[in-house]
């Protein structure tokens, strides 16, 4: 027997009122990630030994460009979906949990501004040959 | 902490994490856990690659001898790892997702195809970078 509300029950939400959304959203950009991620690390390993001219020289090309942004808002959007869940599993206190929460937000917003402008900066100031 | 019981009482509590015997399944559930949090680290060194590249010459030299000293070949090491790790254990969690591959024996061979397939892959991409790429220690 259970002890649900029918209002509950239709609505499926459970205690935290919240989830379906997170868990979709993980992994969605998971799978956006599998092929991302087999691209980016064969295109590092093909850049290991040459100069910053080479690596100007793949960045640039348009669809590395946008590749390797796509691979970083994935792996971001990814990564603090991934680092909360962390967070409210082993955090204990209230506050240091929305401490952190908060925090990882900034993290993954102040990695994904730097890399981006970087990026832009590398695509946009030079033409593709 | 654990609350007394009434009469002053010990309540006895559940074992911890180290009493268990560690299935192949606990172990790659907390290893993706662990390579997550890793990679979330290895965030920073592609940000760094990409400010490097951005910024000049010296900056990019900076970051190639630093990312080809043995420590950073070591930590490189430790996030390419990381990431086949994780891919292919993400991929196992999609196939889970889907509704397959729950039965005991084959989660446990999937677990053990996965450290075993991440290693190997990492293992051959430093190979070729220390063969065709010229890297060396």
């Amino acid at each position: 027997m259970s002890v649900r509300t029918p209002l509950g029950r239709v609505e499926g939400l459970g205690a935290a009122h919240r989830g379906t959304e997170h868990f979709i959203s993980q992994r969605v950009t998971a799978v956006a990630l599998a092929p991302l991620t087999l691209w980016f690390v064969f295109s590092a390993f093909m850049l290991i030994g040459g100069d910053r001219a080479e690596a100007i020289h793949f960045l640039a090309a348009p669809v590395n460009a946008v590749l390797m942004a796509l691979f970083i808002i994935a792996a971001l959007m990814h990564m603090a979906l991934g680092l909360q869940m962390v967070i409210e599993d082993y955090v204990e206190s209230e506050g240091g949990k929305v401490v952190l929460l908060v925090l990882n937000k900034f993290f993954a917003w102040v990695v994904g501004a730097a890399s981006i402008y970087a990026l832009l900066k590398i695509a946009l100031s030079r033409s593709p040959a | 902490m654990p609350e007394q019981a009434k009469g002053g009482r010990e309540r006895p509590l559940s074992p911890h994490l180290q009493i268990y015997r560690w299935p192949v399944t606990m172990a790659t559930s907390i290893t993706h856990r662990a390579t997550g949090m890793a990679l979330a680290a290895g965030t920073l060194l592609v940000a760094w690659w990409l400010i490097a590249t951005a910024t000049g010459t010296d900056a990019y030299d900076t970051f190639s001898t630093v990312a080809r000293s043995p420590l950073g070949l070591l930590i490189l090491f430790g996030f390419v790892w990381s990431l086949a790790f994780h891919l292919l254990n993400g991929i196992r969690h999609l196939v889970w997702d889907s509704g397959y591959g729950f039965e005991v024996k084959t989660a446990e061979r999937s677990g053990i195809l996965v450290y075993a397939l991440s290693l190997v892959l990492a293992l051959a991409l430093f190979a070729y970078a220390f063969a065709a790429r010229g890297v060396s220690l």
